[in-house]
């Protein structure tokens, strides 16, 4: 084995120069991939084809249409939307709105179809007409009108009368990416349009495409804002560790190339990158780090010692090849698992980071050798071996109250763990949007003063061909509205038993007395056969009612409401159709929101398995490479632990955990584990190799690698708060969640472990502190010394 | 009218736009005369979902010879609306009157409304689709000559004399040359995006002169609904009379 890696070592100077030409060819052919790589920008992306939410709802938008808009909210300084110059506005945006591209209906106060009777005839006219001519007179009666209306207030029209909407449902083919730009481009020039036209008027740009949008220029924002950051931040750390220009320059190239590699072949293979996977170049560039920096602190180790640089670049690769390998098989594991999560775009950062990282690996025990030897490294003598100071210092602390800190350790870590009691799930996909955006404090502004976001929508069987025409069946569905418009974020109800009633009316000479339910089914059919006769292009019923008339949709709309609000309501909704209506009409809610609802915990169930794979598999691997069968499966409760308590923490400060977040413990377990192996390993070396007690053999650990951990996770830690800044909260709370729980572990390493490890491995031996012999052996492996792994020989 | 062709030929007609008026009044001319008929349809509406849903109705129309053609249609099924009669007296100039008798409050309503675009009956047909299609609705334009479906074809568009309650900013036809029968019309909304295509399939001839198709075949490209005309028992010159399409003879159809 280890003859291997000497050969290895020594082909790697040898072909120094066919090994950079190779890698620049590689990273090139890689490269050309970025170009295939394209921003998808549906949040629908999130939803996997299984999901039977998302199937019910493509049911649902097949039989009547998709319900995905453009809303403008119109919000006069003068807080009156009934005056002469608003409605005017409006009447002027909503004709102009037909032209945005894909749009297939236009709804809003002013072309809302008003019916009322005169005689014989019935009257179907938009509400307004002519805006800026009516009389006084007028605008009061259609503000009497349209404050009464039920299909207008808290929907496009806010029950005080002061802010009102322009929806326009987009019907795009859904065949090139940039429809929804195209839309969301023509829907601002609007908007700006519409702001320098009437200064009066505030104008909000929101709505379901809108957020589509900004959903795929999150991603592209992420990209462009927090990779160059990043990169600052980790030449920042790397090269104060390293205190060298070739080093860190070095180091910048292999995180770079292992970056375009990992995004290049995601171009090749056909991934599309959406605003959550968009986070894989930055924390590809954070996991690539820790390969060059045990390879370079090697090195530059050796060459102090006086090793020429050849010999000191062969000796690193030796050393080095196999912990880098297994640290980078780990974190390889920890992100391959993400492809059990349900959500797409999750299996395809996992992919992409998967590579990268691999790509890393690759470029770290070749590349970085090959590099280095052709370039001109100087190392100043360092008046070291001060360096570690504090880990002597730690190491002492650690030994001497190894009882304390074990059990405060265990409480501390059952605490933070029960914390994970008080978590409870909410994705909230409009709140993703920091108040950065635009759409945030638009969609923000509409919540508050308008309508809500959140959607429960019914199709609603009557079980017979023209059955909603069937009085008892309109008298449920009424009923069943009515029902909805008493719970609580319940804002809106569109159902068609209102159209019903204002026709009955209608039909009697407008008597308040007949706005009910028609009593028998011919005249509720034919009062609706006479309404959609008289209805103009786009404002047809084709949206409320299937072709067969025998089912209607209901659209309940709700505000600042939780995930689990909405599914207890959504439970209570179906209780109420389970008690009170027939069989054939109980159905499931369906919705965008519901699907995110579900989301979460369908994908934390997938994702539990996910990380159950991902520990057997790395224990296994830890088993093997520790020689260990007890060492590997201790190591599980330092491994486990940090997720559990980042968890806790989370519950017990934030509470809501998203999408985002239920990847987060496979995800990370790949990436702690690499501290724990480092401390082990030392370990271990020291109790079979230098034949030290239990404790020694804790100070010989936190001697050779309590700086090497301390520094690559401060890199790591930096490179997820990079992360945290996003402005796409599903990214910024994955950054945050897994620094603390890098964090986390370090901490657990640092404390917990020396003195699990003593407290498992002392009882069989005496523990006496040869606090001499630890600190004197292998004073050379110093800072960066490198895990040897499984190794027989040493440095 | 018989005149103005005479007197202006298609191939003296300068411009694209008087070419596309004259092939208009050709196939006007070409239908002209046929007094009365009737026919009976059957409409299969189908969703994007695989749905399916049909309609019957009966279809008396009387030629007027100054003005847009009087239409009397009848429904016989979906069950809740059989016996609703819809009464339509379309006009070259103005918007068209309209009536539906409603069986189950035994009154004839009249339809007060300037909106011909909305969809007819659920279908993906539109008011303005199936209405008399009288020339001065629109102005035309000769595009292009055209093989569809080997037939030497005119192309021609039309734009709506009223836009503002017209669903469409054209539509494209391509009419063949030798009978002037339309057989695609492409509906373009008011974004000019292309919405619907219409087919007919299965001309036949009646009375030696007047082709009606069999099929029709309405297709929404933007919300992948269509439709499907089947018509059937065609029958010219029965003998309608002006007295057949007036309020009280809406309550008698049956």
């Amino acid at each position: 084995m280890d003859k291997l890696e000497k050969m290895f070592g020594s082909m790697v100077i040898k072909q120094r120069w066919w090994i950079i030409v190779a890698t620049v060819l590689i990273v090139a052919a890689a490269a050309g991939g970025i170009r295939h790589l394209a921003f998808n920008n549906d949040t629908r992306v999130f939803f996997s084809g299984k999901n039977p939410q998302l199937q019910a709802l493509e049911a649902l938008e097949n039989t009547y249409n998709k319900t995905n808009n453009v809303l403008f909210a119109i919000a006069p300084k003068n807080s009156d939307v009934f005056t002469r110059e608003t409605l005017a506005a409006v009447e002027e945006l909503t004709e102009l709105a037909w032209q945005i591209p894909y749009s297939s209906r236009v709804n809003s106060i002013t072309n809302f179809q008003h019916t009322r009777a005169e005689e014989d005839d019935l009257i179907v006219e938009d509400l307004v007409q002519g805006a800026g001519n009516l009389a006084d007179d007028d605008l009061l009666r259609i503000k009497r009108i349209a404050l009464s209306e039920p299909l207008l207030v808290n929907r496009i029209l806010s029950p005080a009368g002061h802010v009102t909407g322009v929806s326009v449902i987009i019907l795009a083919p859904g065949k090139s990416l940039n429809e929804t730009p195209k839309v969301a481009a023509f829907a601002r020039k609007m908007a700006d349009d519409f702001r320098k036209k009437h200064p009066g008027i505030k104008l909000y740009l929101t709505g379901g495409v809108m957020m589509d949008n900004a959903f795929g220029e999150a991603g592209l924002k992420d990209m462009s804002t927090l990779v160059p950051l990043m990169l600052l931040t980790l030449v920042v750390i790397v090269g104060l560790s390293l205190r060298s220009f070739a080093g860190t320059f070095a180091t910048l190239i292999i995180i770079l190339i292992s970056m375009v590699t990992g995004m290049g072949m995601a171009g090749w293979l056909g991934i599309m990158i959406t605003a959550a996977s968009s986070s894989a170049p930055t924390i590809i560039l954070t996991l690539a780090v820790a390969d060059s920096v045990h390879v370079l602190a090697t090195i530059f180790q050796q060459m102090r010692q006086g090793n020429s640089k050849h010999e000191a670049i062969a000796e690193s690769v030796r050393i080095n090849l196999q912990p880098v390998f297994l640290t980078s098989i780990t974190t390889v594991i920890g992100f391959l698992t993400m492809n059990f999560s349900d959500a797409p775009p999750f299996r395809d950062l996992g992919n992409i980071v998967a590579m990268g990282v691999t790509a890393a690996f690759v470029y770290s025990v070749l590349f970085l050798p090959a590099f280095m030897a052709v370039i001109p490294v100087r190392v100043k003598p360092k008046p070291d071996e001060a360096v570690c100071a504090g880990c002597d210092r730690l190491a002492s602390f650690v030994i001497n109250r190894r009882k304390v800190i074990f059990w405060g350790s265990l409480i501390v870590i059952v605490a933070l763990t029960a914390g994970m009691l008080r978590i409870e799930l909410n994705d909230n996909w409009i709140k993703y949007f920091d108040k950065s955006y635009d759409i945030r404090r638009a969609s923000d502004f509409t919540e508050e003063n308008l309508t809500g976001f959140h959607i429960i929508e019914y199709s609603l069987e009557s079980g017979e061909t023209g059955g909603i025409n069937n009085p008892d069946f309109l008298t449920t569905v009424d009923k069943f509205a009515g029902w909805y418009r008493q719970q609580s974020k319940v804002v809106n109800v569109n159902t068609i038993t209102d159209t019903m009633k204002r026709l009955n009316k209608n039909m009697h000479a407008d008597d308040e007395s007949y706005y009910r339910i028609p009593k028998e089914r011919n005249l509720a059919a034919q009062y609706l056969l006479l309404y959609e006769m008289s209805l103009p292009f786009g404002l047809d019923l084709n949206n409320q009612i299937n072709v067969d008339k025998s089912a209607t949709r209901m659209i309940v709309t709700l505000k600042d409401t939780s995930t689990t609000e909405l599914r207890a309501t959504d439970e209570k909704a179906r209780a109420w159709l389970q008690a009170n209506a027939p069989e054939s009409m109980f159905t499931y809610g369906s919705g965008l929101s519901v699907i995110w609802a579900h989301l979460s915990q369908r994908n934390i169930n997938s994702m539990l398995g996910a990380s159950f794979v991902a520990l057997v598999l790395i224990s296994a691997i830890l088993t093997l490479a520790l020689r260990s069968f007890k060492l590997g499966i201790l190591s599980l409760i330092p491994n486990l632990a940090p997720a559990f308590m980042a968890y806790g923490i989370w519950g017990l400060t934030v509470g809501q955990v998203g999408l985002g977040l239920s990847v987060i413990a496979a995800m990370t377990l790949g990436i702690v584990v690499d501290d724990t192996v480092h401390f082990m390993s030392k370990y271990i070396r020291a109790r079979r190799e230098h034949d030290l007690n239990p404790a020694g053999a804790v100070r010989y650990a936190f001697n050779t690698v309590g700086t090497a951990m301390w520094i690559t996770t401060l890199a790591l830690v930096a490179g997820f708060m990079v992360l945290a800044l996003s402005g796409y909260n599903m990214n910024a709370d994955m950054g945050l969640l897994s620094a603390l729980t890098i964090s986390l572990a370090l901490i657990l390493d640092f404390l917990f472990l020396p003195t699990l490890l003593m407290k498992v491995e002392g009882k069989k031996y005496e523990l006496l502190d040869k606090e001499t012999d630890a600190t004197t052996i292998d004073r050379h492996d110093s800072v960066f010394a490198p895990v040897s792994v499984g190794s027989s020989s040493d440095s | 009218m018989i005149l103005f062709s005479l007197l202006f030929p298609l191939a003296a007609a300068a411009t694209p736009e008087e070419k596309g008026l004259a092939i208009a009044r050709e196939a006007d001319l070409r239908d002209a005369g046929f007094i009365d008929f009737t026919a009976d349809l059957l409409m299969i509406l189908k969703n994007k979902h695989g749905q399916k849903s049909v309609r019957n109705i009966r279809v008396r129309t009387l030629e007027v010879a100054d003005d847009g053609d009087k239409g009397l249609t009848i429904f016989d099924n979906p069950k809740d609306v059989k016996g609703t009669a819809f009464l339509t007296f379309s006009h070259k100039q103005g918007d068209d009157d309209q009536w539906l008798y409603l069986p189950a409050l035994k009154r004839v309503k009249r339809i007060s409304s300037r909106n011909k675009s909305g969809s007819f009956m659920g279908s993906e047909f539109a008011y303005e689709d199936i209405s008399s299609q009288e020339v001065e609705k629109y102005t035309y334009k000769w595009i292009r000559d055209d093989i569809y479906d080997n037939r030497e074809c005119f192309v021609v568009e039309r734009y709506p004399g009223d836009k503002k309650n017209s669903g469409y900013t054209r539509q494209v036809s391509w009419i063949d040359k030798s009978e002037y029968r339309q057989w695609k019309v492409e509906y373009y909304d008011r974004k000019n995006s292309l919405l619907k295509t219409l087919t007919a399939k299965k001309y036949q001839q009646y009375l030696d002169k007047y082709w009606r198709a069999d099929q029709m075949y309405m297709v929404n490209h933007q919300n992948g609904k269509s439709t499907d005309l089947v018509w059937s028992n065609y029958k010219f010159q029965v003998g309608l009379k002006v007295r057949d399409f007036n309020k009280n003879s809406l309550k008698r159809a049956r």
